[in-house]
């Protein structure tokens, strides 16, 4: 049986964290579900992947992070959006919305 | 930007230096995704076991996360760099001979090239420190044997006028005058030029100024510029001594200028001091063939422009400027540049020494890949097993690197040390005649070069191992450990060996060569006696010195003052000292000779020398008489020749009795009264040696540097301050220089070739080691390959004699197919060093059959002891290990 391809298109992984922390801070288990269910389940996250993602981020200082307390007394480190990650979304965003139009405008003219 | 720089550091660096508690956070949150997941799961529905095994499902191996995120940051390109350089460093230790001549290959490849470079790169490849350097030329005379001549004032001034290829023309001789300061008189070097010599060089004094027309006429107030080390060193570094006069001998010289700092003068670098020549065409020394004359091209002039112009000039005299017979320019006159000039002498040797270190560095490479392959095999099984358990193969080949760029750090450090002390050996080595020692340092960018070339063998054949691991059957490889090679690659290390080999021989017949051209060198008797002479020049300086007669007392009290120190057996003086760079040549006329050759064919050395000079030098008299205490001024004029010259001008006649003029036409006539024996005037290789004796009192003027030749009782060194005093005690002012033994002299008088000698010996030597090192390793290896079978062999009855002439024969087979090649390498290189041979053929036999012997010795040494192991093979235990 043929099984969707779930995995996230490749070079979006950290506009799509950095989209789903702008929210709100999160822990990296959040954002995977998050990303799961926003997308309807089109899209499973390797736990790998973002994590070594989220550590890159961070690094280059488009998220903070820290170790926070969450419920029944469990700690969790927490993603926050900086300013410089704000604007890297922008960017993105900008970028991708462009070339989605552009194939989509190419597929439209085949058709 | 800056932000995330810092946080790369700060992270990065915390990695680094505080690994656990870093693992611990990436662990503890991996930790915390699976937690969340597997709660999740149970929310769902799942039993805890189930969700937990599903949470796990969802995160795949909980080790290799963590791992790939901690090996995502720059830090860990570092450690994984580190653990290689700790691991390579355990392998070379744990390997210490391959190691050791690895990196002694590398360092003697690479620092003997650098070293031999950075000394050679000054000297023949940069030009001259002078701006435009390439437009400076030499102009010179030339005499009717093709010989180089210096020219005369005459030619110069004919020159200035009717020349039109040079910006500026210079004309320049030696100069040594005696500095009267505060402390003791000092003889300095120096140089008097025309006006116009700074402007050829293209450097102008520092301080003051340059000389200007005006002060080169005669008769104009002396002036003197001073090199910036004279100026340091005599007064104190003082600016305002410009147009302050300083004392040279009697006369006052004003200073008008200082040179700058790092101002080089090729054409005599102990030259200090410069004024001007101050010459006219109305004095006698206007036509001596004593000036070097060189000349800067103007802009777009090439040399073959100039030449042409001057042969013009030469062939085309005309009224305005009357020539001499002996300067009548009727062979042309020759150009060439600085640059050649003053690499001229030492240009041969030179080539051959860098021909030499080039095999060297050849062989050094040939020997680095052979012990790369060698252990490359000796490595396949660790390779083949870490593959096979999971080492990826940019992981091996990244391994392999940091190896060989170790080995190649190491042999380039010892390199460097071997290159620094290479070049001061060079410089404590070279001959005098070598030019620009001064500018001789290690060359960075040669030295690159050479560490870059090894480094990329390293490279190359370090990777093989890695690349068949990757390749090949990895099963197969397990199995049979490092027993078995391709035999391809036995091939061509075998072709390796015998390039070193062949390559080796090369270099040891050049030096055999050399060996034999020095030995006939030294064996040429030069004419008179060496041992026991103590050789010094005595110079009279001062206008009480203006009358010859003054001259002349002085330089007769003196030797007889030295004749009364104990221990001396004999002392004369000479105008011109053999072996010692006088060259004093004057065109003698025959009244009467029967080959009737044109006047300026004939000339010969002349000396002017007291009386007992010959008897002193032993020189041999082989007709008529000596001279003695009788040929005085006012006594008739006589003259001794020698017995080649005598029997080319008078063959089958007695030359004694018969007369000849020294110099100009309307010189007296001296009669011949006694013909003595050759003495080599110029070098013990070069025969010429035509010469005329006359004593000093019946020569036309008073030479006033005359050379003390001393015989002594026992070592004549011990004389020298007893010497020294004796002629103080005649007048103290006199400077007393050039001190040496006449056995120096004429050691030094083949210092060129000795030079040569001792490098190419040095390489061949070198390449004799790494060929025997090359032999060596390879018939390890093999012995090292064939355990078994030689263990088979030695059960089937093979005898220890009969394992040992097997590996022994085979070194020796290869050994003897790079000796058949070298040998014919070695007759084609060595047509090339013909220059540097001295009385044996380039073919000479000896040096072949010595080089070929030497090296067959080593190699039977190199075969020993490999074959010596695989006698020792027992067996028993090698056919129980299969």
């Amino acid at each position: 049986v043929d099984q969707p391809n779930t995995d996230v298109i490749q070079g979006t992984l950290d506009m799509l964290i950095l989209k789903t922390v702008s929210l709100q801070p999160m822990h990296g288990f959040g954002i995977a579900r998050r990303i799961e269910q926003v997308s309807r389940g089109s899209f499973k996250v390797n736990p790998g992947s973002l994590l070594t993602a989220l550590q890159r981020l961070e690094r280059a200082g488009c998220l903070d992070a820290a170790w926070r307390q969450t419920e029944n007394s469990r700690r969790a480190k927490f993603y926050s959006l900086t300013r410089t990650g704000r604007k890297q979304l922008e960017v993105e965003t900008a970028d991708w919305t462009r070339r989605v139009t552009a194939v989509a405008r190419l597929l439209k003219a085949e058709a | 930007m800056s932000v995330s720089l810092w946080r790369q550091l700060t992270r990065g660096l915390r990695a680094l230096t505080r690994r656990s508690a870093v693992d611990q956070e990436v662990a503890d949150e991996v930790r915390d995704y699976l937690d969340r997941a597997t709660a999740e799961y149970v929310a769902r529905g799942l039993q805890p076991e189930e969700a937990y095994r599903a949470a796990r499902l969802e995160l795949g191996n909980v080790t290799s996360v963590s791992q790939q995120v901690r090996e995502s940051g720059w830090e860990n390109l570092l450690e994984t760099l580190i653990a290689d350089l700790r691991y390579a460093a355990r392998r070379l230790v744990a390997e210490p001979g391959f190691a050791t001549v690895t990196v002694l290959t590398l360092a003697v490849g690479v620092g003997s090239t650098t070293a031999i470079f950075s000394a050679l790169n000054p000297i023949l490849f940069q030009p001259l420190p002078y701006p435009d350097a390439g437009r400076i030329m030499m102009v010179w005379d030339i005499f009717t044997d093709g010989s180089r001549a210096d020219v005369t004032f005459g030619t110069y001034q004919e020159l200035l006028e009717r020349s039109r290829s040079f910006e500026a023309l210079a004309v320049v001789k030696p100069w040594q005058p005696t500095l009267i300061g505060t402390t003791e008189p000092e003889r300095l070097e120096g140089q008097s030029v025309s006006s116009t010599f700074f402007r050829v060089l293209g450097v102008p004094p520092a301080l003051g100024r340059d000389f200007q027309a005006s002060d080169d006429r005669a008769g104009a107030p002396r002036v003197v510029i001073l090199s910036e080390g004279l100026w340091r060193r005599r007064l104190g570094g003082d600016r305002t001594v410009v147009g302050r006069s300083i004392t040279l001998g009697d006369d006052p010289y004003v200073v008008i200028g200082v040179m700058p700092p790092g101002f080089e003068n090729v054409l005599d670098p102990s030259a200090t001091l410069w004024t001007p020549l101050q010459y006219d065409m109305s004095q006698d020394r206007a036509w001596g063939h004593h000036l070097r004359m060189l000349g800067r091209l103007r802009p777009g002039v090439g040399t073959d422009e100039a030449a042409a112009e001057l042969a013009r000039i030469a062939g085309t005299p005309v009224r305005e400027f009357a020539r001499v017979p002996w300067a009548s320019l009727k062979n042309g006159l020759t150009v060439n540049s600085l640059q050649d000039d003053v690499t001229r002498g030492v240009r041969p040797a030179l080539l051959i020494i860098l021909g030499a270190v080039v095999v060297v560095l050849v062989i050094a490479c040939v020997n680095v890949t052979n012990l790369l392959l060698a252990r490359g095999v000796r490595r396949r099984a660790e390779f083949a097993l870490r593959a096979a358990l999971g080492a990826g193969s940019t992981r091996l080949i990244r391994q392999l690197l940091t190896e060989s760029l170790l080995l190649a750090l190491l042999g380039g450090a010892v390199g460097m040390a071997v290159a620094m002390l290479g070049v001061r050996a060079l410089i404590a080595l070279s001959p005098p005649e070598l030019p620009r020692v001064h500018a001789i340092a290690v060359d960075s960018s040669v030295f690159a070069f050479g560490l870059g070339l090894t480094t990329l063998i390293g490279l190359a054949f370090g990777l093989t191992p890695a690349l068949q691991a990757a390749r090949s059957d990895q099963h197969q490889e397990l199995q049979h450990g490092s027993s078995r090679t391709s035999s391809g690659h036995r091939r061509t290390r075998s072709a390796l060996v015998v390039a070193e080999v062949a390559l080796a021989l090369v270099l040891l017949v050049s030096s055999g060569l050399l060996l034999r051209s020095l030995q006939q060198l030294f064996a040429v008797a030069p004419g008179f006696q060496s041992s026991r002479l103590i050789t010094m020049q005595v110079q009279t300086s001062g206008h009480r010195f203006d009358e010859d007669s003054t001259t002349y007392r002085f330089f007769e009290q003196a030797l007889e003052a030295v004749r009364q120190v104990p221990g001396v057996t004999a002392a004369a003086l000479t105008s011109q000292l053999p072996l010692s760079g006088d060259m004093d040549i004057y065109g003698v006329h025959f009244e009467s000779s029967p080959t009737q050759r044109a006047e300026e064919d004939h000339s010969a050395f002349r000396y002017a020398v007291s009386p007992g000079y010959l008897e002193t030098m032993r020189i041999p008299l082989r007709r008529g008489r000596l001279l003695d205490e009788h040929d005085r001024s006012g006594a008739p004029l006589v003259a001794l020749i020698n017995e080649s010259y005598a029997r080319r001008e008078f063959p089958g006649i007695d030359p004694v009795g018969q007369r000849l003029r020294i110099g100009p036409m309307d010189s007296p006539l001296y009669t011949i009264v006694g013909v003595v024996g050759d003495v080599k005037q110029v070098s013990l290789a070069i025969s010429q040696s035509d010469a005329v004796y006359t004593t000093p009192s019946q020569w036309r003027f008073a030479d006033n540097v005359m050379s003390l030749v001393v015989r002594t009782r026992r070592d004549p060194t011990a004389l020298v301050p007893a010497i020294r005093q004796a002629v103080w005690s005649v007048d103290k002012d006199q400077p007393i220089v050039r001190v040496a033994t006449m056995d120096d002299l004429v050691a030094a008088s083949a210092a060129e070739r000795r030079f040569a000698l001792i490098l190419v010996e040095a390489f061949a030597l070198a390449a004799l080691v790494l060929a025997a090192a090359g032999i060596y390793g390879v018939l390890s290896g093999r012995v090292a390959e064939r355990t078994r079978e030689i263990g088979v062999r030695s059960a089937l009855g093979a005898s220890r004699g009969n394992i040992l002439a097997l590996v022994v024969g085979q070194g020796m087979t290869l050994t003897g197919v790079g000796i058949s090649i070298g040998l014919a390498g070695a007759a084609l290189a060595s047509e090339i060093m013909v220059a540097l041979l001295f009385g044996v053929s380039h073919l000479d036999p000896v040096a072949y059959l010595g080089a070929m012997m030497l090296l067959a010795t080593v190699a039977v040494i190199a075969c020993s002891v490999p074959a010596w192991r695989a006698a020792r093979v027992d067996p028993a235990s090698t056919l129980r290990a299969e």
